[in-house]
């Protein structure tokens, strides 16, 4: 197998450093940029709007008289300086993005064709309902198939992102709780949880508790049910877990947590590990959020917009947000503080200002119609299959914690038990950037030393697959022949590491000008 | 199907890479009980891209496009020009399909662009520092009534009545769980502020006063002595903006004191969307930074001195603070803070501030001509691009009516507060570049149609 294709020779290392500089700093189509405030002035601008007509200001004597302070750019300026942003990025696009937990899947670009339909994108969101049937009809139907696909009671549609569906799920089962007269303080998180889960569960006004995880990556459930208690509202499982595993006791834990008299939260993040194969609701959970940027596969975007629908149980199902689209004779209606007293009083109430991420509905829609019954479980299979082949492909050079306890599902887990001294995961992650390579997720769960956590999805190929498979297992067996030169990883990238110590203790957000700076008042 | 590359021999390969037989094999953790042995119900298989569209397109043509009509319809998201090039730029795959920049060395592009809209957004707010984005203005909303909470130690704030309804609505949603009191009142349909009402109910109690500017009927007061009294009472500030346009035309929060600003960015660069993805602004005053919500972009240097970006102050947030962070936020509004970005930069001082005006100049033509339709009084002294029209009668009935003369004439105040009566005549109008001569004068036969 030809590991180095990419041409990465090891003594390239050293050479790194002393690499001969150019006049503008650029190697080639490796470009610098400046910052937009650095080449624009607030004199330049990239628009040309039309005549105004002449009238008499009423803007109440608090017309604006400082300067804004921002950078014009013409529009070819514009397009250069983004374009050539861009090219320091990497993407899905540009390979395969393994990062665990966050699902980098291919972004269908009909997707985006969709999205932009003006019926669609030029759509206002207070427009009188008889004018927009067809975006209340995509929200329907998307939730329509949320609530088969997941086998729950009903969909709460508008919640943004994760998190924020997260907070929508325990804000619905605090109400319940609540209208039952069984106020509780407590929410049960697994060691192994993101770091959204209890930040929401204390967002909402709970207590957290952690439940440890057994040597096998998954639940203790003999801790968790000796925990439970009267002061126990609900757990929170992430399932399949963030060890990338199944919790194969799931339905024994949600019975234990219902006789408690509390209710079963499950984070959908990795839904896509088993959409078309299992239905969460037959787990029994009461409350789930779906990343449709996740499953179904909108785009990540550098960091948002997501969505984060919540599909609910038929007790929690009373209490879900406001607004929601319910069909009415043959016609779309929107549910709003108005009318959710006739027949939907126990809504816990708004959680955004309009109707949800639209944008991402009618790309998830899309890509459900797209992939199909048979397509949906295709990829929750291809997801699986490919992360088990990494897994088995790199567990003799890797130690894998679980790899003992069976099949893994979308993600594969390695810990950094065997590197050389001195090194650490972080050092591995970082060569392989110079190996063409997003990293893994690093360091999460927080359950394995070191933990490095790789989620291919089912959009890669095999021939992809391997040639990440021998990169990384380059990089580790490097690591663990203690390689100090990958130290000095990534040396190829727009940039070597950065000093984020420095960012931290003197934090710099914005752009101060040198000249500016001397003149503040 | 075209988006899966294995091939049943891959397949069939990998499984015995693998040591499986069977695909089923791997999900063996699953307990049988909750094996699906049949298709979900209803679905039908996978389909041609052709097929797809052909379905999504039948859903979109049922909608009535803003662009196709006299349309002005604003009070919280508006409808303004997007260069073409905002679009083109936003669908680069490395920035399209990349995600949170984990990984700096390879993400300088998002970090990057980043600080700039960082830096775009404290200037445009008058604040010094901005983070990444939230979900959108009325969340970054509710996060500000929060954080003045734990900058105060204070649970007690006051909503100006001109605040838009569904972020009071978001804020009261939130306040029932985490024991937060707000004082709220509905507005009046008439020239003045809440100001007045504000600066009497500020106490040694009150954790921030929350302030829309310019407020839901389109109406502008002078911040500073809000700013004033409540920091005499020990009490922030929080400005809500959520016509972003209008900083160009007027006086920034932050020069008249606002301790935190928030608002919607959806106007610039982010189109209408029905509602969402949209993306939350959010700024403050440089002290109060570690109890800022959401990522922040700041500046550093690599191992070689060369100048780059990172993700900092994480030690605020949940992947690193778990439940003591200071919001549970994560993935926020990257994409569409990207459009506003690039939209700011085509504008620049000189762009933003002419397309100030235009919106102003044209709203107030507009304002003038519809308060010349019988019945029809224009409510607002001052406005900037949205104002405020008392109809001779329920101003609800009226726009649905315009609509099916093909007229999106504005929305009435009984749709946005209900049981106000008193608010039933109320028509907010919003009016942009976009809007032409003919559309206001479309909209003028509309309501002496409606009105007659």
């Amino acid at each position: 197998m030809t590991i180095n294709a990419s041409g990465w020779r090891p003594e390239m290392g050293e050479a790194g450093t002393g690499e001969a500089t150019t006049f503008t700093g650029n190697r080639a189509l490796m470009l610098e940029e400046a910052l937009l405030f650095e080449i624009g002035d607030t004199q330049t601008t990239g628009v040309d709007l039309d005549a105004k007509p002449a009238v008499k200001s009423r803007l109440g004597g608090l017309e604006r008289n400082r300067e804004i302070g921002l950078a014009g750019l013409t529009e070819p300026q514009t397009v250069r300086h983004y374009t050539r942003l861009s090219r320091q990025n990497y993407a899905i696009d540009l390979g395969l993005f393994p990062l665990g937990s966050c699902t980098m899947k291919h972004n269908p670009r009909l997707n985006e064709k969709v999205a932009r339909m003006p019926g669609f994108a030029d759509v206002h969101p207070l427009q009188p309902i008889d004018t927009v049937q067809g975006a209340l009809g995509v929200i329907a139907e998307l939730g329509e198939w949320l609530i088969k696909l997941t086998g729950m009671h009903s969909v709460a549609m508008s919640p943004k992102a994760g998190a924020h569906g997260e907070l929508c799920g325990l804000l619905a089962i605090r109400s319940a709780l609540e209208a039952r007269g069984d106020a509780r303080e407590v929410i049960l998180v697994p060691e192994s949880a993101h770091g959204t889960n209890p930040a929401t569960a204390a967002f909402a006004g709970y207590r957290v508790e952690n439940i440890p995880a057994t040597e096998r990556g998954r639940v203790d459930v003999a801790a968790l049910k000796a925990r439970l208690g009267p002061d126990v509202a609900a757990v929170m499982i992430t399932n399949p877990n963030t060890c990338g595993l199944f919790e194969p006791d799931m339905i024994e834990i949600s019975k234990a947590v219902h006789e408690a008299g509390g209710l079963v939260y499950c984070d959908g993040a990795n839904f896509n590990a088993i959409v078309g194969r299992v239905r969460p609701g037959d787990l029994g959970i009461d409350a789930m959020h779906i990343n449709l940027h996740k499953t179904f596969s909108t785009p990540h975007g550098g960091g948002g917009p997501g969505a984060g629908p919540v599909v609910f149980s038929e007790a929690l199902t009373p209490f879900a947000p406001l607004p929601f689209v319910e069909a009415k004779d043959g016609h779309y209606v929107l549910v709003e503080e108005e009318t959710a007293g006739e027949h939907h009083a126990s809504s816990f109430g708004r959680m955004t200002a309009f109707n949800g991420q639209m944008g991402m509905f009618t790309r998830a829609l899309t890509y459900i119609l797209s992939h199909g019954a048979d397509g949906l479980r295709q990829v929750a299979e291809d997801a699986v299959l490919n992360a088990n082949y990494v897994l088995r492909s790199l567990d003799n050079v890797l130690d894998a914690p679980f790899g003992a306890s069976g099949p893994c599902m979308h993600e594969a887990l390695f810990s950094d038990k065997g590197f050389g001294e001195g090194l650490s995961t972080l050092d591995l992650a970082k060569a392989l950037i110079d190996e063409g390579f997003h990293p893994m997720t690093m360091y999460f769960p927080l359950v394995v030393h070191g933990a490095m956590l790789i989620e291919p999805t089912e959009t890669e190929s095999k021939a992809a697959l391997d040639q990440f498979i021998g990169a990384l297992r380059s990089v580790a067996q490097r690591a663990k022949a203690g390689d100090a030169s990958l130290k000095a990883a990534p040396i190829h990238a727009p940039r070597r590491r950065l000093d984020e110590t420095q960012a931290a203790r003197k934090p710099v957000l914005v752009y101060k000008a040198p000249v500016q700076a001397q003149a503040a008042e | 199907m075209r988006y899966l590359p294995l091939s049943d021999a891959d397949r069939r390969e990998m499984l015995g890479v693998v040591g499986a037989k069977s695909i089923d094999d791997l999900f063996v953790d699953v307990p049988a009980a909750a094996q699906l042995k049949e298709k979900i119900g209803g679905l039908a298989d996978h389909a041609s891209e052709l097929a797809v569209e052909r379905h999504m397109r039948g859903l979109a043509t049922q909608n009535l496009v803003a662009g196709d009509v006299p349309f002005f319809i604003g009070a919280g998201a508006y409808r303004h020009h997007i260069p073409a090039s905002v679009d083109h730029l936003i669908q680069r795959g490395e920035f399209l399909t990349s995600y949170t920049p984990y990984q700096p060395e390879i993400a300088q592009g998002t970090l990057q662009a980043l600080f700039e809209f960082q830096t775009q957004v404290a200037r445009l707010y008058g604040c010094e520092v901005a983070n990444a984005s939230m979900y959108d203005g009325s969340t970054a909303c509710w996060e500000a009534i929060t954080m003045a909470g734990r900058v105060t130690r204070r649970k007690k704030a006051l909503l100006s009545s001109g605040l838009h309804p569904h972020y009071v609505s978001v804020a009261e949603t939130m306040a029932k769980f985490t024991g937060d009191v707000l004082e709220t009142a509905a507005p009046e349909l008439g020239p003045d502020t809440d100001a007045e009402r504000l600066l009497a109910a500020i106490d040694g109690e009150t954790s921030a006063v929350v302030v829309q500017y310019p407020d839901i009927l389109g109406r502008i007061a002078d911040l500073a002595p809000i700013a004033e009294k409540a920091h005499a009472n020990g009490a922030l500030l929080v400005v809500v903006v959520t016509e972003p346009v209008a900083l160009g035309a007027i006086k920034s929060p932050g020069e008249m004191g606002a301790d935190i600003v928030v608002g919607e960015g959806q106007a610039i660069g982010v189109g209408l969307n029905f509602g969402g993805p949209y993306v939350g602004l959010f700024a403050c005053k440089e002290k109060f930074v570690r109890q800022m919500p959401g990522r922040l972009c700041g500046e550093t240097v690599d191992a070689e001195g060369k100048r780059g970006f990172v993700l900092t102050l994480s030690t605020r947030e949940q992947h690193i603070r778990r439940e003591k962070a200071t919001s549970n936020i994560c993935t926020n509004a990257g994409l569409c803070a990207l459009a506003f970005s690039v939209h700011m930069t085509l504008l620049g001082e000189k762009g933003l501030r002419q397309l100030a005006e235009l919106n102003h100049a044209k709203a107030v033509a507009a304002a003038e001509r519809l308060a010349r339709v019988p019945g029809v009084t224009l409510v607002n002294d001052t406005f900037f691009n949205e104002f405020t029209l008392k109809l001779p009668k329920e101003a609800r009935p009226a726009v649905r009516q315009m609509a099916e003369m093909g007229v999106l004439g504005g929305v009435s105040l009984g749709r946005l507060y209900p049981a106000e009566d008193s608010l039933a005549n109320g028509l907010i109008v919003a009016v942009t570049e976009t809007t032409t001569e003919d559309d206001v004068e479309a909209l003028a036969k509309a309501l002496e149609g409606v009105l007659a």
